[in-house]
């Protein structure tokens, strides 16, 4: 390693020219990046597919403060997700998942502040920012939680639906929504719902294991030993795509 | 971290482990290994054995088309309960005959047999490089393939028998276990096998990426590549773009399948029972698997593009045509792949006016086709040919891709689609272009390459038999269905008798099966000379083909990290074939232009000025002291 620096001390590296890495990048960060590129593709087809059902379904088209619940028309994302832990039966459209997207976001900033601490080589301060990020990110998985499990049971009153039922029509009331059934619109609403959202948990959940990992060989010295914390750039890589993921899923799923 | 005066900071993250001396056992040395030139010959062998499975249905299936209700009791001992008690083929089994021959076809033989294989053997040898730059991802890749294999064996044993909704595995027909036996557990099976086989194609395809931009030896720019590296480098970036959106679908299709959900499901009515399912798009699910379904067609071509580029040129004894046409083409190819996916739905009940932009992007891939066609005949055009059998399958490829680009050309355009959709017609073209041209890019690669990997050569007698047997069977089988389809005959058909029209084409189903037979058998030629070489080939001398490329300059069989010493540089293209002035017809990329005042160029005398810096830009190559 440091005796191939003395070889060409005066010329200037051809970096295209083979012999050495073009992107001044190691393998490792390189596959990182091409990975990451992979699964905005999976991301993207899922979006996508969430977009084209939501348009195939008919919008609400009455005045806001009359809107009610009903499996005819796509809801309006304000008044579905409108709770708060502790504070039952006030209406707070968007104030909690605005919290959770507040907290991913800055374990993303905790993150970049680990890798900048593994740059100068102070392992005491990766140890620190790195459990922010954790915190930032068990905090947002829990949060999740509750927010699915609200979703899930849905409000006081429920949602009455006719639907036809071998040729008759029922008229039954439903709370709260599954896969197969879903109070607050079409089921397709509450398929996407769990679908995207499970699946951008998953890879919080995946991230928060990598960043543990990365934490616990950090505090036993790994990467001090090693000679340098790119492995915390390369899973900060991975956390920040995690965090941009949730703008768009936030985006599509609670703004538009 | 070493810090160049300069200021360039080099991080050198490779494994150590590269450079330890002991002997491996022998699960690390042949079973988990990570050595790129193990990997691809566990590709390829695993390929060979899905190819005879693959072939092998689709005899069975062809059996019956040619001579229908065909008596099979005496394949009873393989297909058990799948025959009645007059030995008929069980239909339900005939359409799981077909879609387990397209899935194997398609994504175990052609793209994991064939990417797999010379993407893991050729991008190190040929760039430069002790391996890829994660050995173990690599590994992993290919166990990842290997336990998507065993589940889709397994699947072929169950009792409601493997998938059979078509390779596409279209919903609704896919997503409801009780429309047909197939969409029961073998679907289940086929959607587990698919999505670990992306996995391994994501792992393969990060690091034929990586290893190509990273670990290029000194002095080889993107501009002296081979042809072949090329192709598998674009393909590696379709696979990792194209390959997660199947992702998405197939676990959409599990969900609704598993689940309850109705993402690909809306109203749907079955054995007089409406299922509650509202809202989704069928629709969607076909948009989400062309995007793929699409890109994995070059995939699948591509590679074996790159190889009858290299094959071509070295056995031609002339540079080949076009070099930057070439790459240009390949990368205008797998541009246009990703945005000409809907014109395998013409007939979904898509917009018509959707489907003409369709049409006019699909047409323009006729231009960088028809670039790589005339590219290659003018390498060949008064070349010195040496019909090696490599040779004979390259030239016999371009033959494919042109016949079968001809029928492209006419089902791209969705007047002639509508007409012409799932008929024989397309079975025809798709087989010929992608099929049959490909698997010739497989065999010329492995006749090419198998000196390299075995260390002996391959019976070139025998190796030209099976290619004219394998190209004469090719268009004896695939050139009929072409009036078959035109005719009206629908693919995935049991039988056609219902109809009277067909009668008249009988005998020429009779002649296409019989055919199918007759090139089936040719195969086992090719699995016979393979074989027998690995371990009784003539001893192989270290540049049988007088080669330019890198990977010639190796020991006959290159052992663990390929060169013994330092990695080799290299000062020029790999297409320097009987260039005037030069003493021999051959000059490999390690030769510098200084050494070869008579036959330079004058742009390539000044390119000597820089090869002593070329020389000493050493950064990647781990262990260059002689280890």
């Amino acid at each position: 390693m440091a005796s191939t620096a003395t070889t060409t001390s005066t010329v200037k590296p051809r970096l295209w020219m083979g012999g050495i890495e073009p992107m001044k990048a190691s393998y490792g960060k390189l596959m990182m990046w091409f990975f990451l590129i992979s699964d905005t593709f999976t991301f993207s087809a899922l979006l996508v597919s969430y977009g084209m059902v939501r348009f195939s379904n008919p919008a609400y088209e009455g005045a806001v403060e009359d809107f009610t619940f009903s499996n005819l028309y796509w809801p309006i994302p304000e008044k579905v997700y409108e709770a708060v832990p502790f504070l039952h039966g006030i209406e707070l459209p968007l104030v909690f998942v605005g919290i959770m997207t507040f907290i991913l976001i800055f374990s993303s900033v905790t993150m970049v502040l680990a890798v900048e601490a593994g740059h100068r080589m102070d392992r005491a301060a990766v140890e620190k920012y790195m459990l922010w990020t954790l915190l930032g990110g068990i905090t947002f998985l829990g949060c999740q939680a509750w927010e699915w499990a609200h979703f899930i049971h849905g409000t006081e009153s429920g949602t009455v639906i006719s639907e036809l039922v071998n040729g008759n029509l029922v008229e039954r009331t439903i709370f709260g929504a599954n896969l197969t059934e879903n109070q607050y619109g079409p089921p397709a609403f509450a398929d996407f719902f769990f679908f995207i959202t499970g699946f951008h948990g998953t890879h919080v959940f995946s991230g928060v294991v990598l960043n543990f990992l990365i934490f616990y060989r950090t505090a036993t010295g790994l990467y001090e030993r090693r000679g340098h914390y790119e492995m915390v750039e390369k899973v900060g890589l991975y956390w920040h795509f995690v965090d941009l993921v949730w703008v768009f899923v936030f985006t599509f799923f609670y703004l538009v | 971290m070493s810090s160049l005066e300069t200021g360039i900071d080099i991080t050198k993250v490779h494994d150590d482990d590269h450079a330890h001396h002991e002997e491996l056992s022998f699960w690390r040395k042949y079973v988990f290994s990570e050595d790129h030139k193990v990997i691809a010959k566990q590709y390829l062998i695993t390929g060979i054995f899905w190819s005879i499975i693959g072939l092998g249905m689709s005899v069975i299936f062809r059996l019956q088309l040619g001579f229908p209700g065909i008596d099979m009791s005496w394949m009873r001992p393989i297909l058990g309960q799948w025959l009645d008690e007059t030995g008929k083929l069980d239909p339900n089994f005939y359409l799981a005959l077909v879609t387990m021959h397209g899935t194997i076809m398609v994504f175990f033989v052609l793209t994991a047999g064939l990417s797999g294989t010379f993407s893991n053997f050729l991008i190190p040898l040929q760039i430069g490089a002790r391996d890829m730059a994660s050995g173990f991802l690599n590994m992993l890749s290919y166990w990842f393939f290997f336990i998507a294999g065993v589940v889709m064996f397994i699947s072929l044993f169950i009792q409601t028998g493997p998938a059979s909704g078509g390779w596409v595995v279209y919903p609704p027909l896919s997503a409801l276990p009780q429309a047909m036996p197939g969409s029961g557990l073998g679907m289940s099976l086929w959607l587990v096998s698919m999505a670990l086989f992306i996995v391994s194609q994501l792992l393969g395809g990060i690091n034929y990426i990586t290893t190509v931009i990273n670990l290029r030896t000194r002095g080889m720019s993107f501009n002296r590549l081979p042809l072949t590296i090329w192709a598998f480098f674009i393909t590696a970036i379709l696979g990792l773009i194209s390959f997660p959106v199947l992702f998405s679908a197939a676990l959409l299709l599990i969900f609704d399948r598993q689940f309850g959900t109705s993402f690909y499901l809306s109203e749907i009515y079955i054995n007089g029972e409406a299922l509650p399912n509202v809202g989704g798009s069928p629709i969607l699910y076909q948009h989400l698997f062309w995007f793929l379904g699409h890109p994995e067609v070059y995939i699948v071509l591509l590679p074996a593009l790159g190889i009858t580029s290299e094959i071509i040129a070295t056995n031609s004894r002339k540079p080949i045509f076009g070099y930057r046409a070439m790459i240009a083409s390949i990368i205008g190819i797998a541009f246009l792949a990703f945005i000409v996916w809907a014109h395998h739905m013409f007939v979904s009940g898509m917009n018509p006016f959707l489907g003409s932009v369709f049409m006019f992007l699909t047409l323009i891939i006729a231009v960088p086709s028809a670039v790589k066609a005339f590219n290659y005949t003018t390498t060949l055009w008064r070349g010195n040919i040496r019909f090696t059998p490599a040779m004979l399958f390259s030239i016999g490829l371009v033959s494919l891709f042109v016949t079968g680009g001809l029928t492209g050309i006419i089902l791209g355009n969705s007047a002639l689609d509508i007409q012409l959709h799932d008929t024989y017609f397309v079975v025809a073209h798709f087989h010929i272009v992608m099929g049959a041209a490909s698997a010739f890019g497989l065999f010329a690669g492995v006749y090419h390459w198998f000196p390299k990997m075995f260390g002996r050569m391959m019976n070139t007698t025998m190796g030209q038999i099976h290619f004219w047997a394998t190209f004469i069977g090719v268009y004896l089988v695939f050139f009929p269905l072409h009036y078959t389809g035109i005719a009206g005959f629908p693919r995935r058909y049991y039988t056609f008798t219902s109809y009277e029209f067909t009668k008249s084409f009988t005998d020429l189903n009779a002649f296409v099966t019989i055919a199918a037979i007759f090139t089936f058998i040719a195969q086992f030629l090719f699995l016979y000379n393979f074989f027998y070489s690995i371990f009784k080939g003539k001893k192989a001398s270290k540049n049988p083909w007088q080669s330019n490329t890198l990977e010639w300059t190796t020991p006959v069989v290159p052992g663990h990290g390929n060169w013994p010493g330092e990695i080799p540089a290299v000062y020029r293209w790999p297409y320097d074939y009987s260039k005037p002035g030069a003493k021999e017809d051959f000059i490999p990329q390690t030769v510098p232009h200084s050494q070869t005042p008579e036959s330079n160029l004058p742009h390539e005398n000044e390119e000597i000025a820089i090869e002593k810096d070329i020389e000493a830009q050493n950064f990647n190559d781990q262990f260059r002291n002689a280890h």
